[in-house]
């Protein structure tokens, strides 16, 4: 080693490592953005079912959110990853129609996807009830259906309370795909340490993976900023 | 990005089932069909390798409290002055603090424990001062790295909640402290720390649960907690569901454990008004 750093082993081509580390990287953007949009898609089913559903709905929704915030997102990842593709292939046997090989992309993105929707039910929930009840009852008094007032009202006003904890989810989203390095899926953390093991420069890879996580969240940060500006315009500045 | 939104995340003592008004009709129904299904679950599925592997489950367990209380501890002890110094302290202490905060909080926690054992783990050989002190018998050991990670990442998330602890004291008592005489330290150790601490016990809950969530990434660096006992059992069996399953009930039985844990301390706080 003439250097003290190999910096060519980050070249983008082949002998360098990269690209493989930057595919890696969009991988795990991938999953988090399809995770965290399927999380958002359950809870706000979730919020609106513990909110005005009914008592079972509401207890089995209690149980949902309950196992997922108290059991380890590795246990899940491992439960949901296996469990989800055998009852699949097994409901297309049933079905009459072959295994499929479900991609590991999709099953990311379902696994992060049912630990994200438990978290923003809760976060939703809470949002929903900061709305003022007036605003809501008004609507229905115009006579608006249930799904209207959900899209023209609830949703809208409650978007800066549920802000905050969103953005919260999104990071844990992010932070969570590393996860699915366990079950053997080439994200950027698994990526990382797969180039870190075959060259020995186990400090630069893992410096730079983690450099590449910063930036996701830093950058993430100031989107979130100039969102929660938007959503906030008009409200009185609290402190 | 706020803090107070963080506890929703993790499992709280008002999440627990109330004593009174839990029996419904319907609640019954439910309770008798949850109960079939963990009958069909103890029956249908295979559970023989059980015995075998109950003083192993122990001993796993055990490691995993031991990884969960020791790095607590830690990790609290640093977020202290992580938090004071974000408050009060000047630019060259500020400045790190801040940077560490972000840093641990932007990164996985999986990528920090690999980047501590494979990293350091292949870099402290290479020194022959290091191979030959005290210190070389446990650095060849994996579980100073997991307890040095999750201690880490605990001291700064809780570091965060801290700052906003400590920033929460009304000024007007510390202004008390002050025209009683007292000297900075005395303010501190007698007004100021116990004061955050408490504002801070809250979210004490959350953070230990999340902790609680986090041990088993231990277990990728060959730390045998609960976590690798149960691949092993996986590995041998080659069952994919049983252990797994029944590693989700361990796990859902210690965070009510803790929870419940956290309760009775939280009453025991005397507050105004509650």
């Amino acid at each position: 080693m003439d250097s003290f750093v190999n910096w060519s082993l980050l070249a983008l081509s082949a002998p360098g490592w990269g690209g493989l580390l930057l595919q890696g990287f969009v991988h795990s953007i991938e999953i988090a953005i399809g995770g965290y949009a399927l999380g958002l898609l359950l809870g706000i089913g979730g919020a609106f079912g513990k909110l005005y559903g009914g008592p079972v709905l509401r207890d089995l929704l209690e149980c949902y959110t309950t196992i997922v915030r108290a059991v380890p997102e590795l246990v899940l990842i491992l439960l949901l990853y296996y469990a989800g593709t055998d009852l699949l292939n097994q409901l297309l046997g049933l079905l009459g129609l072959g295994a499929v090989d479900i991609s590991g992309l999709m099953a990311g993105i379902f696994v992060i996807g049912v630990v994200q929707g438990a978290y923003s039910t809760e976060v939703l929930r809470g949002a929903i009830k900061a709305v003022p009840a007036g605003q809501i009852e008004a609507a229905r008094a115009y006579g608006m259906s249930p799904a209207k007032v959900l899209r023209r009202i609830t949703l809208p006003a409650m978007l800066p309370y549920a802000i905050p904890g969103l953005s919260n989810l999104w990071l844990i989203a992010t932070k969570d795909t590393a996860l699915l390095a366990v079950v053997g899926f080439a994200e950027l953390t698994l990526v990382t340490r797969q180039a870190a093991g075959a060259t020995k420069a186990y400090f630069l890879f893992f410096c730079a993976a983690g450099a590449l996580y910063l930036a996701l969240t830093l950058v993430s940060n100031l989107i979130i900023g100039v969102i929660e500006r938007h959503a906030r315009r008009g409200f009185v500045e609290q402190r | 990005m706020s803090n107070e939104t963080t506890h929703a995340l993790a499992f709280s003592p008002e999440d627990l089932p109330q004593a009174e008004s839990f029996f419904k009709p319907h609640r019954i129904v439910l309770i008798a069909l949850f109960v079939g299904l963990v009958l069909a679950i103890a029956i249908l599925m295979r559970w023989d390798w059980l015995p075998r592997y109950v003083p192993r489950l122990g001993s796993g367990i055990l490691v995993s409290l031991a990884m969960l209380f020791s790095t607590s501890i830690l990790g609290f002890l640093l977020a202290i002055p992580l938090g004071l110094v974000q408050v009060t302290g000047p630019w060259f202490l500020k400045g790190p603090a801040r940077l560490f905060c972000t840093v641990i909080r932007g990164t996985p926690l999986l990528l920090q424990l690999w980047l501590l054992y494979y990293g350091l783990g292949s870099l402290f050989p290479q020194f022959p001062t290091i191979r030959q002190s005290f210190l070389w018998p446990y650095l060849r050991e994996a579980w100073p790295y997991g307890v040095a990670a999750l201690t880490i990442s605990f001291a700064a998330y809780e570091g965060e909640v801290m700052r906003g602890a400590f920033a929460g004291v009304p000024e007007g008592e510390l202004e008390a402290a002050r025209a009683y005489g007292m000297g900075r330290w005395t303010m501190f150790r007698r007004i100021w720390l116990p004061r955050a601490v408490h504002r801070a016990l809250p979210t004490l809950t959350g953070e230990t649960v999340l902790q609680l969530k986090s041990t088993p990434l231990v277990a990728t660096i060959t730390v045998i907690d609960v976590y690798a006992v149960i691949s092993k059992v996986r590995q041998e069996t080659f069952l994919t569901y049983e252990p797994l399953l029944l590693l989700a009930l361990i796990y859902l039985c210690l965070t009510g454990l803790l929870v419940l844990a956290f309760r009775y301390f939280e009453n025991r706080i005397p507050t105004r008004g509650a």
